[in-house]
C-alpha cells in the first residue's frame, strides 16, 4: 500500500478534515467561479476579491473527494494574501507538477487540459512547500482532475476578474 | 464452457451455479491487479467477457469478415447471415414475437433510447405534451427528453417519486400518468437495483394512452426477460452489460410502432431509394440501421446470449439475488451502522446492485484504496444525478455483482473498507 500512503499523506487529510478558509464571500463584491467534476461529482466553489494587484481575499466552498478538497484547502493557504503574479505562477508550477506523468504515459496520453502547454519545465518542489505533498497524485492519472479542480477555478477567476477590469 | 447444470425435479428452485467452474470461462480474471488477484465488481457498468465471445469475435475477423446486406461473394454471403442471425437471438432471448422487423441494432442503450426519443418523439409528440418518466432513471433516458422537449419548445416532464427504502411509489401512478404520452421507465435501477412492477405500470400507462419505453441495460443481463410479459412497447440494452462486447446495443419496439417512425440516421442501408431532391426511407428494421453496422460485434452478441442461455437466465437470477442477501447481512454484521446501503432490501424487486456509503469516507476515496485489493467498483453519481439529489449524496461507490461473483469477492470488499475506515480515521 505504498503508492496509497504516497496519496493520502498525513498533511492532505489534514487539509480534508479540516479545510482552511472554508465559506463563501459575499458576491459582489466577491468574484465567484464555480468548478465541478463531471466524472465523479466533486464540485468547488472559490470566491476571491482582488485589490491593488493583489488576492486579498478567498474561500472556499463545494464538497467533494479527499483530493479535491485538500488540494483546494492547501491551494487557498498557499494563494490568499498573494500578488496575482506571483498566484499565476503557482497556479503554473502546481499544475507543471501535476502533468509529470504525462510525460510517461507516451502514445496513450489523454491530451486532457491539465497538461501545462510547451515543454514541461523543471519542477522546483521546493517553491511548492505544502502543496507539495500532492505530487502522489501524479501515479493515480484518473485523480489528477480532482486535484486541478480549485485551481483550474481560480485561474479562471483571476482571468475573469482581470477581463472586467480591461 | 461450462456443462448445462443436472435437471432438478422441483423447477421453481433453479440449480445452483458452479461459479468457481464458470470463472474460469473468463480470461480477465486470472489476471492481479495492485498485485492481488482481481475482484471485478463492477459489471453493471461493463461486464467482462468469456473466452466464448472473444473466440467468436476473432474467429469472424480471422474466417469471415465482409460488409454486410452489400456483396454477393461467399463470405459476404455469411457475413450477413451471421448479422441477421445475431438479431433473431438477441430477439429470441427477450421473447420478440417478430425478431426479423422489431429488432434494430443501435451503438448501446443510451444511442437506442435516443433513437426512440428523436423518431417516435419527434413524429408524436408537440409542445406541452407530458412525458412521464422515474426518479431513478439513467440520464440515458432522461436527458434525450429533455433535448426534444428543447426542440419542440417545452414538454410536460414529470417523474414517478422513489421512496427511502428505493421502491417507485405508485400511490398516485393514475393522477400522475393522466394526460401522458410517454413513459420512460428503468426495469432495473442501477444505482438501487429496484426492480420496479414493469407489467402493473405499463399497464396502467397504456389505459392512458401512453406509449412505454423501457430501459433494460440491467434488467437483460441479470433476469429472464419477455417483452411480452413486461407489456412495454420499446426496450432498449446493451451487449457489453451482458458479457458481449462494446459497440453494440439492442432497440426492441413493436412493429407497428416501428413501422410508422421516420429514420433517425440518414445515409447508407436506410433507404429504398434516392433521388437528387429526396428519398424512400427503407422498412425497420434497415430504416434505423445507416451506415456498415456493427458486424463483429453482432457475432459477439451471438455468442454472449448463447452463453448466458446455457446457463440459464433464471439460474444467474437466483445466483446474483443470493449472492445480494449475503452481502447485504454480511456488510452489516462486519461494519455496522458504519455503512449504509440505498435501495430495498434483498428480495424479488432487487437486483445485484450495491452502492454503498461508508462512514464519511468520500466514494472516490473508497474505490481508490479498495483498487489497492484488486477490488474494482464504481464510484460517482452513476449518470443519475436527479436520483443521487434524492438520496442526498453527491457519490455512492457501487459494488455490482454478476455470475461470477461469489462470497469471498464480498469478504474482499469488506476487507478494503475496513481498510478505507482506519486510513480516513
Amino acid at each position: 500500500m505504498a503508492d496509497l500512503e504516497e496519496l493520502y499523506r498525513e498533511i492532505i487529510l489534514d487539509h480534508y478534515r479540516s479545510p482552511r478558509n472554508r465559506g463563501e464571500l459575499d458576491s459582489p463584491p466577491a468574484h465567484r467561479v464555480e468548478g465541478f467534476n463531471p466524472l465523479c461529482g466533486d464540485e468547488v466553489v472559490v470566491s476571491m476579491v482582488v485589490e491593488d494587484g493583489k488576492l486579498s481575499d478567498l474561500k472556499i466552498g463545494g464538497s467533494g473527494c479527499s483530493i479535491s478538497q485538500s488540494s483546494a484547502s492547501l491551494m487557498s493557504a498557499a494563494v490568499k494574501g498573494k500578488p496575482v503574479d506571483e498566484v499565476r505562477r503557482l497556479i503554473s508550477t502546481f499544475k507543471g507538477m501535476m502533468s509529470i506523468h504525462q510525460a510517461n504515459l507516451g502514445p496513450h496520453s489523454d491530451g486532457s487540459d491539465d497538461v501545462a502547454d510547451g515543454e514541461p519545465e523543471e519542477i522546483d518542489l521546493d517553491k511548492l512547500g505544502e502543496l507539495a505533498a500532492l505530487q502522489g497524485v501524479v501515479k493515480f492519472p484518473v485523480r489528477i482532475k480532482c486535484a486541478t479542480l480549485s485551481w483550474n477555478a481560480l485561474a479562471q477567476g483571476l482571468d475573469e476578474v482581470a477581463a472586467e477590469a480591461s | 464452457m461450462t456443462p448445462p447444470a443436472p435437471i432438478t425435479d422441483d423447477a421453481a428452485t433453479p440449480a445452483p451455479l458452479n461459479v468457481e467452474a464458470l470463472r474460469k470461462d473468463f480470461p480477465l480474471l486470472t489476471r492481479t491487479v495492485n498485485g492481488r488477484p482481481i475482484v471485478y465488481l463492477d459489471s453493471a457498468s461493463s461486464a467482462l467477457q468469456p473466452q466464448a465471445v472473444i473466440s467468436a469475435m476473432s474467429r469472424y475477423y480471422e474466417t469471415t469478415h465482409a460488409n454486410v446486406h452489400r456483396g454477393v461473394y461467399e463470405t459476404a454471403e455469411e457475413a450477413t447471415a451471421l448479422y441477421e442471425r445475431a438479431r433473431l437471438v438477441a430477439g429470441r432471448f427477450i421473447g420478440a414475437p417478430d425478431a426479423a422487423h422489431e429488432v434494430v441494432f443501435a451503438k448501446n442503450t443510451t444511442e437506442a433510447l435516443n433513437l426512440v426519443a428523436q423518431s417516435w418523439g419527434r413524429s408524436n409528440l408537440r409542445a406541452g405534451d407530458a412525458v412521464l418518466l422515474t426518479e431513478m432513471e439513467h440520464h440515458a433516458n432522461i436527458v434525450p427528453w429533455m433535448i426534444l422537449s428543447e426542440e419542440l419548445g417545452g414538454l410536460d416532464l414529470r417523474y414517478i417519486p422513489i421512496d427511502d427504502s428505493g421502491h417507485l411509489v405508485l400511490d398516485n401512478l393514475d393522477r400522475l400518468v393522466d394526460g401522458v404520452k410517454v413513459v420512460g421507465l428503468s426495469t432495473m435501477s442501477n444505482v438501487l437495483g429496484t426492480i420496479p412492477p414493469v407489467r402493473h405500470i405499463a399497464s396502467v400507462a397504456h389505459d392512458a394512452g401512453a406509449v412505454v419505453v423501457a430501459d433494460g441495460a440491467q434488467l437483460v443481463p441479470h433476469a429472464p426477460v419477455d417483452v411480452r410479459e413486461l407489456g412495454v412497447d420499446f426496450i432498449a440494452f446493451s451487449a457489453h452489460k451482458m458479457m458481449g462486447p462494446t459497440g453494440i446495443g439492442v432497440l426492441w419496439g413493436r412493429a407497428e410502432l416501428l413501422a410508422a417512425m421516420p429514420p433517425f440516421l440518414g445515409g447508407g442501408g436506410m433507404i429504398l431509394d434516392v433521388k437528387l431532391d429526396s428519398f424512400k426511407a427503407a422498412p425497420p428494421p434497415a430504416r434505423f440501421e445507416a451506415g456498415t453496422p456493427p458486424i463483429a460485434e453482432a457475432v459477439g452478441l451471438t455468442a454472449a446470449i448463447d452463453y448466458l442461455g446455457a446457463i440459464g437466465m433464471d439460474r444467474i437470477r437466483a445466483h446474483e439475488l443470493a449472492l445480494t442477501s449475503f452481502a447485504l447481512d454480511r456488510l452489516e454484521e462486519k461494519l455496522g451502522s458504519d455503512v449504509q446501503i440505498f435501495g430495498p432490501p434483498a428480495g424479488e424487486d432487487r437486483g445485484g446492485v450495491l452502492s454503498l456509503a461508508y462512514r464519511d469516507v468520500h466514494a472516490h476515496d473508497l474505490a481508490q484504496v479498495l483498487d489497492q485489493f484488486g477490488v474494482c467498483v464504481r464510484p460517482g453519481h452513476h449518470c443519475a444525478k436527479p436520483l443521487m439529489r434524492r438520496l442526498g449524496v453527491q457519490a455512492t461507490a457501487r459494488a455490482s455483482l454478476s455470475l461470477f461473483s461469489d462470497e469471498h469477492d464480498i469478504e474482499v470488499l469488506i476487507e478494503g473498507l475496513l481498510e478505507a475506515g482506519r486510513l480516513f480515521g
